[in-house]
Formats: structure tokens, sequence, C-alpha cells
């Protein structure tokens, strides 16, 4: 039997080398996978969304005569409102063509078609103004009004000449106008700072929907969350971690609380239905029911994350405060709760935005109905936080279940609020952790 | 009186209980405030604390039974009297510091009493109507019949077989993309990733676990279900539905791997260092070591964090909603719509409904058995999670 050199490499340590090497290839890719993926998730939705906080809108001179408008001549509002936004819409039509006219733009399009470029939301745009200052009327305003869905789409590229031809709702035609208006300046493409305040529009025009009344929504319930689930949260994981005995009761509180944790979170949504609507009869669809449900969904991980908090103090800190005559009491809440405090704030803002994104148990309670109003915090006759509201995650859910492929951009554009809002609460989360973290 | 009223009359009984005891007490010591039982602000702390718990206690009570006309002035009566007492029982000698402690401790444990309570909760809310609803509907039918097909003017077929099927099809695809990923990331990052990959590679992963399932859902809806009909199933005539059970199983597979990684981290990391470096010393190589030692003494753990992700694949609801569809089908066809038991709760309770029809009462059915199965599930799981943190501890 001959002996190799150590420094030769037989065949089984070469088999078990390149063994390790593609080991070692199949932990990275599944992270480079992992990290195509996330990337891909984020493009897609960024790349999506990004055009829903630009809008198209022109700027055009709208004769308001006193003859159709206010016939009575007295300005009273009462008569005023008898005219609807039909009545309007003949106004922006001829604004429009005598704009198109002025400019000397050549086009086939008859006033009808060239009317109904602008949105529909456009003459109830125009009708707010004049009931809110009636004294413009009998002059000529110049506004600044939405194009419609289909124009807007253009000038992000959604919609092309091609797309044009074979659409009902517009025509190359009017895509060519468009662009003469807006090579003058007339038509402009601007930052869409209505997508952030306007509340929800109706299915036929989705360049007005906005997502004002969901932020509102989203904002309310957050704060009810906030409110109840960290002073329980915290006074339950108190009680478990520094006074409760080692018993079979709180054996059962703990595993029950790590179910919790587990539990889907639409089961929650089933509880809220069944105990906070029908059984309590709070309101339908009101952020105070979401925010109960959200509460209770957010209350094992505020727990978790507490406990833990709690847990890395360590114990010669109560042994000191004991040793010099304070309670049991007074040694957690004046010296383990304020040490723990950057811990408790880190999870809890980890739970509120765990919150924040959560749809599921709000379908369930109602949250999916059409709002315009905007929600009040308290009106006498809704309680507190008792008017309909919808919320962030809930209105994307809605907007995917429309006809008009416009609101998909819509829907990826509040996605993008959302991530936005997650974003700045975990650097928050994160900044808390730097700049408070004790080491002991 | 309204609501609002009493508790507003609570609450300022609550603020002057609070300045009025020590003011009391001090009254009665005069200037020798050694004579106190206790510092002075534990006496309006003990008073405040006398009139809002019971308080409290009446108004929770108050909302379970329902209201009433007289709630509101129940609320001011058992504030008044809780008042009265306290005032009454002040004076130099009550331990006042210790009879506040004892209100707090109450109000701890009430605090973590409320996580049984939820619990308590979700299972009678769901008992109960599913009793309304197996009233009206055969348990069998529901069990066994393989026909899901609702009907709002009634004679509805509502077998759960099909859905279950979707959901546990759908899961499968997404254990199956997500366990292999995420066990080979977590492998990578504890034994072979450097410090400066960790630190990019281990935030990397966990943002997918903060990214909302809404999220998911539009990303299934808008990008991977066409994707996937267009490049695979059209083509190869699987089908041409842009939601499928691939589409979902595939999102929700993106969605498992932090939870699959992050929780073999710390599976992986808890593996004693001696046993890695007695297999080493023995001539074997890393891969080796990983495959014949630390696997293998993780397994227990490992096979508990795949559990606990087929308990969150089973019951997530918005990515199956926005990518699985709404047909309930019986197929093999992976490239084909099907739902799931989520779905179908979410559908059958949204819009209008009628809480005495068997077409809406099946959906706390539905959610009964999807808590039953989940639980059953997180808790072999914790149990063996748990079982083998303590083998190495």
């Amino acid at each position: 039997m001959t002996h190799k050199s150590l420094l030769t490499v037989d065949a089984l340590t070469r088999k078990r080398n390149t063994a390790e090497k593609r080991f070692k290839a199949y932990g990275l890719g599944a992270i480079i996978v992992a990290m195509i993926a996330l990337a891909l998730l984020l493009t897609s939705v960024v790349s999506t969304g990004s055009s829903a906080f630009k809008q198209t809108y022109a700027t055009i001179t709208v004769p308001l005569p006193a003859a159709k408008l206010d016939k009575s001549g007295t300005r009273d509002l009462a008569v005023m409102k008898k005219v609807t936004t039909i009545g309007y819409a003949s106004l922006l039509r001829d604004g429009m063509v005598a704009t198109v006219e002025e400019l000397g733009i050549a086009t086939d399009l008859n006033a009808k078609t060239i009317g109904k470029m602008l949105s529909k939301e456009a003459s109830a745009t125009v009708r707010n103004a004049v009931l809110a200052d009636p004294d413009i009327v009998g002059t000529d305003m110049e506004f600044k009004l939405l194009m419609n869905g289909r124009i807007d789409g253009y000038f992000k590229g959604r919609v092309t000449m091609e797309s044009a031809a074979l659409d009902g709702n517009t025509s190359p035609e009017e895509l060519q106008l468009a662009q003469a208006l807006a090579d003058v300046g007339v038509v402009d493409t601007t930052f869409n700072w209505a997508f952030l305040t306007a509340p929800d529009a109706s299915d036929q025009r989705p360049e007005a929907a906005g997502l004002g009344v969901a932020i509102l929504g989203s904002l309310y319930m957050m704060i009810v969350v906030l409110v109840l689930a960290l002073p329980i949260g915290v006074a339950a994981s108190i009680y478990l971690e520094e006074f409760a005995p080692k018993n079979r009761w709180t054996d059962i509180i703990e595993v029950n609380i790590s179910n919790l944790a587990a539990v889907p979170s639409i089961v929650y949504g089933i509880l809220g239905l069944a105990i906070f609507i029908n059984f309590m009869e709070f309101n339908q669809s009101s952020p105070l029911v979401g925010g109960l449900c959200l509460t209770l969904m957010t209350l094992p991980t505020i727990i978790i994350s507490t406990r833990a908090a709690l847990k890395s103090v360590p114990p010669s800190i109560r042994d000191a405060a004991l040793g010099v005559g304070a309670s049991k009491i007074q040694a957690v809440f004046h010296h383990v709760l304020p040490l723990a405090a950057s811990g408790i704030l880190t999870g809890t803002i980890i739970g509120l935005a765990q919150a924040l994104g959560e749809t599921a148990p709000l379908l369930l309670i109602g949250m999916v109905a059409f709002v315009r109003e905007y929600p009040a915090a308290y009106t006498p006759d809704a309680g507190l936080f008792g008017e309909a509201a919808t919320a962030l995650p809930v209105q994307v859910f809605n907007w995917t279940q429309r006809a008009d492929p416009s609101f998909v951009e819509r829907a990826s554009g509040a996605i993008i609020t959302l991530l936005i809002f997650l974003l700045i609460m975990n650097a928050i989360a994160i900044f808390l952790r730097r700049k408070f973290e004790r080491r002991w | 009186m309204s609501i609002s009223l009493s508790l507003l009359i609570a609450l300022s009984l609550m603020i002057i209980g609070f300045y009025a005891a020590p003011a009391k007490v001090r009254a009665s010591v005069g200037s020798d405030q050694r004579q106190l039982a206790a510092l002075l602000r534990q006496y309006g702390l003990n008073t405040a604390l006398s009139v809002l718990i019971p308080t409290i206690a009446v108004v929770i009570g108050g909302a379970l039974a329902g209201g009433g006309g007289l709630f509101g002035w129940l609320i001011v009566i058992v504030a008044g009297v809780a008042f009265m007492t306290a005032m009454l029982r002040v004076s130099p000698q009550q331990r006042a510091r210790t009879e506040a402690e004892a209100w707090i401790k109450l109000i701890l444990i009430g605090a973590s009493v409320i996580a049984i309570l939820t619990t308590v909760g979700i299972v009678l809310s769901m008992l109960f109507e599913t009793r309304n609803f197996f009233a009206q509907y055969s348990w069998s039918d529901f069990f066994f019949s393989a026909e899901w097909s609702p009907n709002f003017r009634g004679d509805s077929a509502l077998g759960i077989i099909p859905l279950l099927w979707g959901t546990l099809y759908i899961s499968f695809i997404a254990l199956l993309f997500a366990v292999p990923i995420g066990l080979f990331a977590a492998i990578y990052l504890s034994e072979y990733a450097g410090r400066r990959m960790r630190c990019v590679a281990k935030p990397a992963i966990e943002i997918l676990a903060g990214i909302p399932t809404i999220v998911y859902g539009l990303f299934a809806l808008i990008t991977v279900g066409p994707v996937l009909r267009d490049y695979f199933a059209s083509p190869m005539g699987f089908g041409d539905s842009a939601s499928s059970v691939m589409t979902a199983g595939l999102v929700m597979g993106i969605m498992l791997i932090p939870f699959v990684s992050s929780l073999s981290d710390d599976i992986i990391n808890a593996v004693p260092q001696a046993m890695r470096d007695g297999s080493l010393g023995l001539g074997a190589t890393k891969s080796e070591t990983i495959r014949q030692v630390v696997i293998p003494a993780a397994l227990p753990g490992i096979v508990g964090a795949v559990l606990l992700a087929a308990s969150r694949a089973i019951g997530e609801t918005m990515i199956v909603v926005l990518g699985a569809g709404a047909a309930a089908r019986l197929s093999l066809n992976p490239f084909e719509a099907m739902t799931t038991v989520t779905v179908k709760i979410v559908s059958q309770l949204t819009g209008d409904t009628d809480f005495a029809s068997p077409e809406t009462l099946v959906a706390f059915a539905l959610c009964l058995t999807l808590f039953v199965i989940t639980l059953g599930l997180n808790v072999f799981a914790l149990f063996i999670v748990r079982k083998y943190r303590e083998q190495y501890e």
C-alpha cells in the first residue's frame, strides 16, 4: 500500500470539499432568494404606487353666470343648492372649450367630449367653491381642476395611444388635445396632496380618491390601542414578572398569553363582531371597536416584550431598593420600571406597528364600508370614536376590489403611505433602543 | 343621568379625595407629621384608588350587562359610597401605604386576568353562534360534505372539506418554499456568515416579517399572479387564472421565511458549542458537522418552528383573500383558483349579514374549526420548543 503525501488531495477529500462548498452555496442562495423577494416586493409596490402621489390638473377659467347659478339673485344658499353638479358640469364644459379655442388648438372633438376630459369631481369642486363664497357668482373664476382618470393615466404612462384606441372611455384625439394643453401649461401634473387628505371617492372617479378618512381612522384606532394596551399590558407584565406566585393559575395565564400571540388575527375580528358589536352594541365600523379588537390582538405582543424588558433589569436593583426599606411596589415602580422603560416603549411601538398594518379583523367589524365623511373624535350621538371610519390597510383592500384599473395605482400608493408610517415607527423604536438600552 | 356625566362625577370625587385626604389627616395631627402611619400623599393615593377601582368594576360589569337606564346613577352611587367610606377611614393610624398597595396589586391582577378573559371571550363568542349554526344545519354535512355553495335563498351546501383542502394545499406550498429557504438562511447566518454579512442580512430578512400581510396580498394580486399566469400556467396549459394556489402559496412562503429563519436561528444557536467542537475535532468538515450533529440536535426545535409557521399559514387571511380566489374546489392543479377557510369567513361576514341564517353563522363554525386547529398546532409546537430548550439549559 502506497502512502500519498498529505499535500496531495485524494478523491474522497475532494468530494467532501465540494460538498462543503455546495452546502455553503445553498445557504448563501437561500439568503439571496429572500433578499430578491424583498426587493421584488418593494419595487413592485413602489413602481405601481409612486404615481399616485402625482395628479394631473387643468387650470381653466370658468364662467359663473348669475342667471344660471342664482336665478333669484338673492344669493340665498338654500336656492343655490338646488343647482346640482350636473348644472355646473355644463359651465365647466364651456370653460374648457373656451380655453381650447382661445389657445387656438385645432381639434375635431365636440364640446361634450372636451367637457368630459375633466373629472366628474371637478364640477363638485366648483360647486363647493360657489356655495362657500356666493359672491363669486357673476364673475369668471380661475380654477385648478382634476382631469379624468384616463388623461391622468396618460401623463403617468399608464395609458398609451394604443390602449386609448381600444378604450371606450377615452380616445387618442383626447390624449392629443391633453398633450397640446400640457405643452402650453394649461394642463399640469403636480404633487397630489389631495391623495393624503381627501376622502374616498366612488368607483367612477378614481382620480379623486384619497386617504384622508383612512388615515384619520387609523390614527383614532392607534390612540385607542395606545391608551388601552400600554397600561394594561404593562400592569399585566408587572404582575406576572414581579408578583405572581408560581402556581397553576399563573402557569395557565402564561401559556394562555403565548397562545394568544399565535391566534390568527381573523379570530379577533370574530371576537369583536360577537362581543363588541352584537352583544355590547357599539357602532359598526367605528374606530372604537376596531381599536378594541386591535388592543386585544396586540396585548400579548406588548406583554411578552415588557416581561423581557423587566427581566433584563438585574435583581440587585430590586434588592438594593428593598434593603433600604422600600416596599415591593415601591421597588418596582420607582426603580425597576423606569429602568425597563425604553424596552417597554420599543415593544409597544412594535406592537402598534403590527396593529396599524392589520386588516383581517377590521373587515369583519364592518370597516369596509364606503365612508366619505371625516369621522369626528367625539359626538354626543356616537360617543367617543364612535363614527364610522375606515383604516389604511382596509382602504387598500377596498380599492383592490374596484373595477377601474386606476385604483390599483391608488392601492399601491396607499401601501407606500402605510409603509412610510411603519418605517417611521420602527425607526423610532430602533432609535429608542440604541439610545437608552443599558447593558448590565 | 348620562354615563359621561356620571364618569365625570366619579373622576372629580377621585381628584377631591386625592387632595382632601392628606388635608384632613394633616389637620388632625397639626405640625407633627411623625404621628402619621404613612406619608401624606399615600393617604391621597389610597382614597383616589378606593374610588377608582370600584367605579371601574361597576363600569366593566355594566358594559357586560348591556347598560340600562339606571347605570349612570349606579356609577355615581358606588363612587359616592366608596368616597365617603374612604374619607371616613382616613386617620393618622390608618396604614395608608399598605392599603394603597393592595389596591395597586388588585389592578395588576385585573390586568393579567384580561388575557384569560380574552380567551374565554373568543371561545364563548364562537361557541354560542356555532351552536346556533348547528341547530339549523347538520354537523355531519358541515364536516364531511365535499360541496360548498352558499345560497342566500336557502338550501345551501356548506361542507368544509373543499375549504380545508384549499387551506392545507396553500399552506403546504408555502411551507415547501419557506422551510428550506428559511432553514438554510438560518444555518448560513449562524454558522458561516461573517459579522458584516450578519449585520446586513439579518435585519433585511426581518424587514419581511414587519411588512403587513395586506402588502403581500397586493403583491400577489398585481405582480405574482399575472406573472405566474402569463409565464407558467397559460403556456403550459394549466389554466388561465391569476389567482391560484401557487400565487398565494408562493407569496405566503415569502412571508414565512423570516418566521422560520429567526426561530431556527435561535434554536441552532442554542446547540452547545462543545458539540460542534467535538465533531470538528474528529475531522468532520463544517457542513458535515451541521448536517450530522447540529441539525439532529436542533431537530425537535426546528420541527416546533415549522409547526408554528404552519399554524401561521393556516390562519393567514389577506394573502389568500387577494391571491387565492373565491371558488371552492377540490383539485390537484396548483394553478387553479381555490379558496380557504379564512377567505370564506371574510366573505360570509362582510356586506349585508343576517345573524339568523346559516349562511352567516357558518362563519363562526369555520372560525371555531380554524381556532381549534391552530391552537392544537401552537400548543404542540410550544410544548416541543420548550422541552427542547430545557434539554440544553
